[in-house]
């Protein structure tokens, strides 16, 4: 005796949180399985294994039905095929759009083409991440990019508008957004140490006070690209990374300007670095190379 | 007359990309009623269109508005080719023509292709203007309104009960026309969509002109099917209870005094007028005639058995005739087994052939099977049999009885079928209960005449209701009610079945009483039902089925809830033989020992213990035949696939502990090769009936050691079993003392020992608890391999899991605290045999009953997360559309209820009352509230209760009433309160219910789902900001926990197709199929937004028909679902809407304190 077919469709639709992460993770069918066996929900349930495939498919197919409408939230919040409570549909959403840090560790500051897409067998390889997982968070960075790229008005309110994301998330991609349109190099030795967290931060800094729309609120890309005369005056900081003696001086004036003012003094006089060493500006390609700014920022935002 | 419709098409989104090059879609759309096309201008290069279209006016005789449904097309505009239609939408009008529905139908409506399924929305606004129509001779029925809902509606209140309405429409299926060759699927597709709404619609103007005709304005318990005949046309049909409804306004509720004194009831005991206004020839209302026909109980029933014994060598030899002939099953509301008798066979045997032994003599043909003779009852006879039952059997107010009898009859003398769709009732409608009725006949389509013409089903089913009206008789019951009609059909041969419930039914309450929904009877508070009767000038005949006692002041049965238990049947002369006893409760009146019945359990019955779904499966081959010999293998196979059915019923009941059955459904499905059978109930044990036996395990009579041994294992086994289920079900029946009340019953316990000792094989078993043999054990004979096999599968039925409860009826017998969380669902199974040939047919039998246990067993498992919950109404559909396949759909609601509120609940009303409650458990600050129906009534009430209420809550929308005693109501009516958690949640909900107020079909999420209620203060504020999506629930109950319909917006009666060429491409059937059945909610749940209601009541999938060719990457499937669109309110809600809860209603605040601890 064969199911030739087996369905099960609710009135509200039902998710399996735990299924949902297997899918997202890009787990097939039988892979699922197997892992739900192993987490004792049948011993729990009292469920039989087939019963467990049989629901992993229901589920499954839901979500493969739901992908389309996660594609663009607003979608999904509008449509009437799947009646879905508010709170799930924004763990759908969000959970659809987190991506691993590994994973981003590996692709942030890359351009989003289909060329480093055919290489995320390796990124897969490396990072141990599925590569269905890896497309699905490439395709998503790629989706925001493409979406937001052109937009005016605030990066992260953009983002949190087109694809309703929480404050957090939206500023995780925000700072990929960021990244990958200015191609900085994340990938190199010297900056292994530093998690995404950390650019993701930074890149806030970044939008927020040396961007377009720290100077101008209301023009195109105003998040995304760089004042074009903060860089210059940048160039100008060149001298500090040639010239030992600047430096020092640098770090006594900023010293004497801030002692007193911030609690964590010692310890960030211990750690003074420049807050940016710039390599070289190379024309439209603006590759900064930077140390531990998040340390400089944090008591800058205090 | 004619009437206006106006259409306005205002936007449309998320349309499909049309156009590749630019991928977006130059859309406009097509507005069509009747004959006259409308079209909107094109909308340009955009996915999300904004047409804000004019009024589109069409000017049409009312009889079209009912006929015709609004179809909606929207087209992508091509300037070179032919515009490419993106998707359709139907709509049905008929809502909108009732004086007292929505005003306008305006909401997003998905747009639906047949090939491509949903693609995008639209946003239409429809409205009608009519004129009324006075004219006699017209041919429209605008106004009568009708309800999927199988029990007087809420907030209506029923003046009249007029019966039974049918109507049947023939065409011609657009699928089998010649055109059919060269059209499109598409619009093959479409074409018969089209006609299907087409003939729903006028099947239901047809229907609703013959209940104007009786006087009526509703019909109840609305069933429409249609029957796919193929080549031999197509069929829809429809079966109702014509009503005359009254909306019940707040005053009439609220300014109902609270209560009536028992002595003006009894004061209009005498039956003094007549019921039936109308008088009518039918003689038999008086006593004189019944003497005349009188004749000598022992003699008929002698004759019956004798039709039995000598039928043992009657098999058929012959073919007949007519293959078509009817089949008629009884199913006695007693067991067929009820001795130890060694010969196994012909127990079998025996059975079914008295069960032929009741062919009624009305019957035009001979069934091959019945080629015997049979006991002819006629009318007359029965008359007097009934009569003389009454006479005979009420040994105190006996002759009352007996003319109430007769005038009961001559009350539905003029019907010509007594026949209610109703499954529920008011209180005190439903006087006695007989058992359930059946009749089934196989017909050949290739044989009508006129294919056509609906003649030839009309007789068809005339016959066939012929039969169950006379069985009902044969039961001493005049009328049937929960009746319900349905096909199967393979080829031409198809199987016609009807089966309901022989009841006595309260005439007065018929021709003009004041049955009221049941909420508003709580609303009223009255004690019992009788008070509504009696302060409208009226007195229930109720009263005088139950014995003297209750005359003389003692304790009422009906407020005990036994007397529909009580035999209608004269119990010299009984129908089938059947176990006798006087009723556990009120010891006056005979019960039988099981009691099978089609109907929900009534509200006034007393129940021990919880429900729990019995099914019996069964499966059985025949030969791949046509014709003639087709019909007659089928016809000889249906007598014992019933009987077969009936036993299996019967032990797993007595597994349970559990003597009565209630919503039995029997289905049986025809196939190629297949005989499939699937019965399917609520069992439940009653107060009044007596225990159930147990069941006993005899083995060959020469039998060795080891075999006795096995025996008795299997013995220990079943009694463990039943051990276990008792306490699973907390079936704890109170002791009933025999000397105390002194009763006749000539059985001890001694005595059932003794038996059982003596028909045991092994000492072990002999020390159980042998509480539940106070009468003769079943008795299973162990004679051969069939009988293991049989025992195996009775114990091989795994038990539901822990936490969950499983039934068919409406609601849970025992379970009487609900939350508003509820999951409706549908899940569809296709399973394919292999080599059925090779399968013996125990396999077969075991391969879908397995199938049947594991598609619950996944119920089970994807529901976990509502534990603690209850399946209700889990209704199964069993179709085999091809040789090898079989195909289960399963359409039921999970409820969770209050785990602890359940226990301390069940403690209090065990024994006596059935309360339907919804509690909010929320510990801290409470406060109860009294409201009535309406939010403005003044009657609503308000304390405070600073501990936690231990009373029995009771939720406002529930149908349930409690059937208290006098002395207890107090109690019980005073807790209908419902409450709210904090003066915060109050205030908030306030606040909720006047944002709602504003505009209906843009309601924002948080405001109309309960659902989402629960959930919206740990929700993230970004999601649902903009959403625009009217939360809309889903039940196939008549009601909502939780909440309360405040109105109904008319009928939803839908028909999708289905069809891809495309199948691997759409996940194979399971994605096809999965896609499908949510477009078909969204489809249904856009359609009650549009109306502005929150939910889909009494919903119903009635077809679900899946056909595939994998080879061709095809597959197609049809569904037709409906139910009730209505509003509703949580009842949190209702009562923060309610202004003023604190001035008054402190009426009720004395009762309450009874409560008040």
């Amino acid at each position: 005796m064969a199911v030739e077919l087996d369905v099960f469709v609710g009135n509200t639709t039902l998710i399996d949180k735990d299924v949902y992460q297997l899918w997202l993770d890009g787990y097939s069918v039988s892979d699922a399985v197997s892992i739900r066996i192993q987490s004792g929900i049948l011993e729990q349930s009292g469920a039989t294994p087939d019963v467990l495939e049989s629901d992993t498919m229901d589920h499954y197919r839901a979500f493969q039905m739901l992908e389309r409408l996660l594609h663009s939230p607003p979608k999904l919040i509008n449509q009437l095929l799947f009646q879905i409570p508010p709170p799930m549909q924004s763990m759908l959403i969000e959970k659809y759009y987190t991506f691993d840090e590994p994973f981003v560790r590996e692709v942030l500051g890359k351009k989003l083409s289909k060329g480093t897409k055919k290489d995320l067998d390796d990124v897969s390889a490396k990072t141990g991440i599925t590569l269905k997982s890896c497309r699905r968070q490439f395709d998503n960075f790629k989706r925001v990019f493409k979406v937001v790229e052109e937009m005016k008005g605030p990066l992260v309110g953009n983002i949190q508008q087109n694809f309703l994301l929480s404050d957090r998330l939206a500023g995780d991609y925000a700072a990929v957004v960021f990244f990958a349109n200015n191609r900085f190099e994340t990938g190199k030795k010297k900056l292994q140490y530093l998690t995404f967290e950390d650019f993701a931060s930074c890149a806030e800094q970044l939008i927020q006070n040396w961007t377009l729309g720290a100077v101008d609120s209301m023009v195109d890309d105003m998040d995304v690209d760089l004042d074009r005369e903060f860089l210059q005056d940048l160039k100008d900081l060149k001298v500090l990374i040639t010239d030992k003696d600047l430096l020092d001086q640098h770090k006594s004036l900023v010293c004497t300007a801030l002692r007193g003012k911030v609690s964590t003094f010692s310890e960030m006089e211990a750690n003074f670095k420049t807050p940016v060493s710039m390599g070289a500006i190379h024309g439209n390609h603006q590759k900064l190379h930077y140390e531990d700014v998040p340390r400089v920022t944090v008591p800058e935002a205090s | 007359m004619p009437g206006k419709l106006k259409v306005r098409i205002v936007a449309g989104r998320h349309l499909p990309v049309m156009d590749r090059a630019s991928d977006l879609t130059d859309a406009f759309v097509e507005v069509k009623f009747g004959n006259t096309t409308f079209k909107t201008d094109v909308f340009p290069k955009s996915l999300n269109p904004q047409w804000n279209s004019e009024w589109f006016k069409f000017e049409v005789d009312d009889e079209d508005l009912q006929d015709e449904p609004l179809q909606i097309t929207v087209l992508d505009h091509d300037t070179y080719s032919a515009n490419d239609a993106i998707g359709k939408v139907y709509i049905d009008i008929d809502p909108l023509l009732s004086n007292e529905a929505a005003a306008i139908l305006s909401g997003w409506f998905p747009i639906y292709d047949t090939i491509h399924g949903i693609r995008g929305e639209i946003n239409v606004m429809v409205k009608v203007d009519l004129f009324n129509d006075l004219n006699r001779f017209r041919q429209s029925s605008c106004g009568v309104k009708f309800f999927c809902t199988a029990s007087i509606p809420k907030c209506y209140k029923a003046v009249t009960i007029h019966g039974f309405v049918e109507e049947l429409v023939v065409n011609e299926d657009p699928e089998y026309q010649w055109i059919d060759r060269i059209r499109t699927p598409r619009a093959s597709n479409e074409a018969r969509q089209r006609l299907i709404s087409l003939m729903s619609g006028e099947l239901q103007r047809k229907i609703g002109l013959k209940v104007l005709e009786m006087g009526g304005n509703a019909v109840v318990g609305y069933l429409q099917c249609f029957d796919l005949e193929g080549e031999s046309g197509l069929v829809v049909r429809a079966i109702g209870t014509a009503c005359t409804l009254d909306k019940l306004s707040n005053t009439a509720t609220s300014l109902l005094p609270p209560c009536s004194s028992p002595s003006k009831d009894l004061k209009e005991v005498p039956f003094s007028e007549d019921p039936n206004p109308v008088t009518h020839s039918s003689g038999p209302s008086t006593p004189l005639k019944n003497q005349t026909y009188s004749f000598s109980p022992s003699k008929s029933y002698s004759r019956q058995s004798s039709s039995s014994d000598t039928d043992l060598s009657l098999t058929p030899k012959t073919a007949a005739p007519f293959p078509e002939g009817p089949r008629i099953f009884l199913f006695p509301s007693s067991p067929p087994l009820s001795s130890s008798s060694p010969f196994h066979k012909s127990t079998h045997l025996l059975r079914s052939e008295a069960l032929h032994s009741l062919t009624p003599p009305h019957s035009g043909y001979v069934s091959p099977v019945c080629l015997r003779k049979t006991v002819s009852f006629n009318e007359e006879l029965l008359l007097t049999a009934s009569g003389m039952g009454s006479g005979s059997g009420g040994k105190d107010g006996g002759p009352l009885k007996t003319l109430y009898r007769q005038q009961t009859q001559s009350a539905f003398e003029h019907r010509e079928f007594p026949f209610f769709t109703l499954t529920t009732f008011p209180p005190g409608f439903l006087v006695h209960v007989g058992g359930v009725v059946s009749a089934r006949s196989v017909k050949l389509l290739d044989r009508i005449h006129n294919p056509d013409e609906p003649e030839t089903r009309d007789a068809w089913w005339a016959e066939i209701r012929q039969e169950i009206k006379s069985h009902g008789k044969a039961l001493g019951c005049h009328a049937v009610v929960g009746y319900s009609e349905s096909t199967s059909i393979c080829e031409e041969v198809c199987i016609l079945s009807a089966s309901g419930t022989a009841a006595v039914l309260n005439p007065k309450m018929l021709q003009d009483c004041s049955m009221e929904g049941c909420s508003e009877h709580r609303l009223s508070r009255q004690p019992s039902f009788f008070s509504t009767g009696s302060e409208k000038g009226e007195f229930d005949f109720f009263l005088q089925c139950q014995d003297s006692a209750s005359i003389l002041g003692l304790d009422d049965t009906s407020s005990q809830g036994c007397s529909f238990c009580h035999i209608p049947y004269d119990e010299l002369n009984m129908p089938f033989p059947a176990h006798l006893t006087y009723c556990y409760v009120c010891r006056k009146q005979k019960v039988p020992d099981v009691l099978f019945t089609t109907i929900e359990p009534p509200l006034e019955a007393a129940v021990t213990g919880k429900g729990c779904l019995i099914q019996a499966r069964l499966c059985r081959q025949k030969k791949k035949t046509q014709g003639e010999a087709n019909a007659t293998a089928i016809s000889n196979l249906l007598p014992f696939m019933e009987y077969e059915l009936h036993t299996q019923l019967m032990n797993k009941l007595k597994l349970r502990g559990m003597n009565a059955l209630f919503g039995l459904r029997i289905q049986i499905t025809v196939g190629e090769n297949m005989l499939m059978g699937l019965a399917s109930a609520t069992g439940v044990y009653l107060t009044a009936l007596p225990s159930p036996g147990g069941i006993q395990i005899a083995g060959k009579t020469p039998s060795d050691s080891s075999y006795e041994q096995h025996i008795s294992n299997m013995q220990k086994k079943i009694n463990d079993m039943i051990i276990k289920n008792r306490e699973i079900y907390e079936i704890n029946p109170p002791e009933i003392l025999e000397e105390l009340f002194g009763s006749p019953i000539p059985e001890s316990r001694q005595r059932s020992r003794l038996f059982r000792s003596q028909s045991e094989s092994s000492d072990d078993v002999s020390e159980l608890d042998l509480s539940h043999g106070k009468k003769d054990a079943f008795v299973l004979e162990i004679d051969d391999a069939d009988a293991v096999e049989d025992i195996h599968s009775l114990l091989t039925d795994a038990p539901t899991p822990a936490g969950f409860y499983s039934c068919n009826t409406e609601t849970m017998p025992g379970i009487n605290n609900w939350t508003s969380d509820l999951q409706m669902f549908t899940s569809v199974r296709v399973f394919r045999l292999n080599n059925v040939t090779s399968l013996t047919s125990h396999g077969l039998n075991k391969a879908f009953s397995d199938l049947c246990e594991n598609l619950l067993k996944t119920l089970y498992f994807k529901l976990r997360s509502m534990v603690p919950c209850c399946l209700c109404h889990v209704n199964f559909n069993v179709a085999l559309p091809e040789d090898e396949l079989i195909q289960v759909a399963v359409t039921a609601v999970a409820i969770t209820y209050d785990k602890d509120q359940a226990q301390c609940i069940a403690k209090a009303c065990t024994d006596r009352t059935l309360l339907k409650a919804s509690t909010e458990n929320e510990d801290q600050l409470q406060f109860t509230l009294e409201l009535c129906m309406e939010s403005q009534s003044s009657q609503s009430a308000v304390h405070f209760s600073p501990s936690k209420v231990t009373g029995i809550t009771e939720s406002g929308n529930l149908q349930q009433v409690t059937p208290a005693t006098q002395r207890a109501t107090s109690v019980d009516y005073s807790s209908f309160a419902d409450r709210c958690s904090s003066w915060i949640e109050f205030i908030k909900q306030k606040a909720q219910t006047i944002r709602r107020g504003s505009i209906k079909t843009i309601v924002s999420l948080d405001k109309a789902s309960p659902l989402t209620e629960a959930h919206t203060r740990h929700r993230s504020p970004v999601s649902c900001t903009t959403s625009t999506v009217t939360v809309v629930e889903m039940t196939p109950l008549s009601f909502i926990p939780g909440a309360k319909i405040t109105k109904y917006l008319g009928i939803i009666n839908m028909f999708f197709i289905r069809e891809t060429t495309s199948l691997r491409e759409e996940g194979g059937v399971s994605g096809f199929l999965h896609a499908f059945i949510a477009e078909v909610f969204a489809m249904v749940r856009a359609h009650v937004a549009a109306l502005g209601g929150n939910a889909v009541v009494s919903y119903i999938m009635k077809q679900c028909v899946f056909m595939e060719n994998p080879n061709k990457n095809q597959a197609q499937c049809l569904i037709n679902v409906s139910g009730d669109a209505v509003n509703f309110f949580k009842d949190a809600d209702v009562e923060s809407a309610s202004s003023q809860p604190q001035t008054s209603g402190l009426q009720i605040g004395n009762g309450s304190g009874d409560v008040v601890t």
